[in-house]
């Protein structure tokens, strides 16, 4: 029998307003099996108060972590579709319809715009709730047209990386996503609008090996998993045991992949810090252009 | 010869022919008739199997032990070709090979992937799978391309980057992003042949061109049949299932508009007319090198990055939109 009682039965937020965090008053850590109350979870920025351990959030509690306030969602219409009739264990179209019940979401990347210490900023930040957070047609079009939004109204732009990777159901199309955002992200470089690339855990396979390491910025929250090929996989090859801290981004980080790396908490902070010293080149560039 | 378990009448048909073949050089039976019908036989027999394979008999015939490799193609295709070495940085991968060759008079620079032919020279060559100085080795040698404005010819065969540790410390990720973004960008024109294995961010890696073009017995997609079995269905067994899902034949990623061309291979495969083969390829390349060099920097690369960016299925819900934009944050 378990210390605490449950004074609610069932789930109390409106599927709307879900977060990725667990669901009920009580978060006991994954990590060091420490229990906390939800709200101080909440008010920790989602990391556990005894062991500092991110837990997974998903792309709204970013864009309410990150902006100033109200923020502005953008090509939500565009709906993944089953082109190629992709049957395995289930449908494609049952497991979208699925993803969709679940998470509230309409994919598994979300675009908005709003500002940063009163500077405005794009986000494109992914659940990976919604199907593993896996790169199909839909992620790639959000992307791209988020950079030709970019470019237009010269704003920064940030993508919050959390994907496995490809999504297979769409194959082919899912791998030329890869090609794709990396190939518009050269139009932002162009347009001399920075883009920062923030990794979170976990970020492997086609989304490590595209958008999320191109960041002119790359930076990544403590102990993500980061990498191209996931840990099974390289176990499986070379049949040794993995070391310890691989893959993880202080792992990344001495190998030379990123930047820095940035505690949940001073992560707005960081982002207006990055803004502001941009911003003259940003400006700079529009004045010429103009 | 070796035959495949699908073509197993064939393998039949040629036992037979080398028995007659033996009888006639023995010269007491005329036997030029019946060899004569069952080569016509054999013809058939072949045109009947490759008219139909599914999927999973392309992934096969595209690991054929005796298929053509990048070497090969290129020393066939190449009246003098050098080979150039590493990637400046780390050391040089054997998985990806490259250099500098002169094709029907054009100067020409080459990049892919590199099989072994017999057991060692597979170990040597890392089974194909490059580490990440192989990709950093292939872009600086299409850089070298771009400062002396010669094409670049890439020639893919992998099943996949290697999931190896070193190659996660040194950046397997960064690697492949990092030559897809400079590809996109090449002021040269840039040409892909899938001519074996297509698997993921591997064959991706050295993949992003102005034109892409599949031989007919290849296949390309996001994940090979095996592993996507045994994510999918969480077992081995269901590859030749995968095989068909994934929709990763030629004729497929030509239909779905994802590569420009398919290059026809020879009655029964590459690996049995290899020197046609590479005539086959050759006349193709020239032909396409051509055709971009006339089209201007500039256009090129925006009719490069359009073709990308436009490739993708999705649909556009209006209704949702609304009932979305009036959701707005409001945290303070």
């Amino acid at each position: 029998m378990g210390w605490f009682k449950r004074l609610k039965d069932g789930i109390q937020t409106a599927t709307r307003n879900k977060m990725e965090a667990p669901e009920g008053l009580w978060y006991k850590c994954k990590r060091c099996k420490e229990t906390t109350t939800m709200k101080e979870l909440r008010d920790n920025y989602f990391k556990c108060p005894s062991c500092n351990y991110h837990v997974r959030i998903g792309s709204r509690d970013y864009f309410h972590l990150i902006f100033d306030g109200q923020y502005k969602l953008m090509f939500d219409e565009l709906r993944s579709v089953d082109a190629l009739n992709f049957v395995d264990l289930k449908p494609y179209p049952e497991r979208l319809e699925a993803a969709v019940k679940k998470t509230g979401l309409t994919d598994a990347i979300s675009v908005a715009v709003g500002k940063v210490a009163r500077k405005p900023l794009v986000i494109a930040a992914m659940d990976f709730s919604f199907i593993g957070g896996s790169m199909g047609s839909v992620v790639g079009e959000r992307i791209a047209k988020a950079i030709d939004y970019c470019i237009e109204k010269r704003i920064p732009l940030m993508i919050i990386s959390k994907s496995g990777g490809a999504r297979m159901m769409e194959s082919a199309y899912s791998l030329m996503q890869m090609a794709k955002t990396s190939a518009k992200l050269t139009q932002l470089a162009k347009a001399g609008i920075p883009y920062f690339s923030f990794l979170t855990d976990p970020t492997t396979g086609g989304v490590s090996a595209s958008f999320a390491m191109l960041g002119d910025i790359n930076f990544a929250e403590p102990e993500a998993l980061i990498g191209f090929a996931g840990p099974r996989v390289i176990k499986e090859t070379i049949k040794k045991d993995l070391p310890e801290g691989f893959q993880r981004s202080e792992f990344v980080l001495e190998h030379g992949f990123l930047d820095f790396i940035i505690d949940r908490k001073d992560l707005k902070e960081r982002v207006g810090d990055l803004l502001a010293m941009f911003q003259s080149t940003t400006k700079k560039e529009k004045a010429q252009s103009s | 010869m070796i035959f495949l378990d699908f073509e197993e009448p064939l393998e039949k048909l040629f036992e037979q022919l080398d028995k007659l073949k033996e009888v006639e050089e023995e010269g007491i039976v005329d036997v030029s008739e019946t060899i004569k019908e069952l080569e016509a036989k054999i013809n058939s027999t072949r045109k009947e199997i490759y008219g139909n394979l599914t999927g999973w008999q392309r992934v096969l015939l595209s690991r054929h032990p005796e298929r053509p490799y990048t070497l090969y193609y290129i020393n066939q295709m190449c009246s003098k070709f050098i080979e150039l070495h590493g990637d400046r940085t780390f050391s040089d991968d054997k998985a990806i090979v490259g250099g500098i060759g002169t094709m029907g008079g054009q100067t020409v620079v080459f990049v892919g992937h590199q099989k072994g032919v017999n057991t060692k020279m597979r170990q040597y060559r890392n089974f194909g799978m490059a580490n990440p100085e192989g990709y950093r080795k292939a872009l600086r040698l299409m850089k070298l391309a771009e400062r002396f404005d010669l094409p670049v010819v890439t020639l893919i065969d992998t099943m996949g980057a290697f999931p190896g540790i070193e190659a996660e410390e040194r950046g397997q990720a960064e690697a492949i992003a990092r030559n897809m973004f400079e590809m996109a960008q090449l002021r040269v024109p840039i040409i892909c042949v899938i001519i074996g294995e297509g698997a993921s961010g591997g064959a991706i890696g050295i993949g992003l061109g102005d034109k892409v073009f599949m031989l007919e017995n290849t296949w390309y997609s996001v994940i090979s049949p095996e592993s996507c079995s045994s994510i999918l269905w969480r077992s081995w067994d269901q590859k030749e299932l995968a095989a068909e899902a994934l929709k990763l034949t030629a004729p497929d990623m030509l239909k779905m508009g994802l590569i420009d061309e398919i290059i026809n291979e020879p009655l029964g495969g590459a690996h049995t007319a290899p020197e046609e083969m590479a005539k086959i390829l050759k006349r193709h390349l020239k032909k396409t090198i051509t055709a971009l060099s006339a089209i201007p920097k500039d256009e090129l690369i925006d009719r490069r990055i359009n073709k990308y960016a436009s490739m993708g299925v999705y649909e556009e819900q209006q209704e949702a939109v609304e009932e979305k934009n009036s959701k707005k944050g409001t945290k303070k």
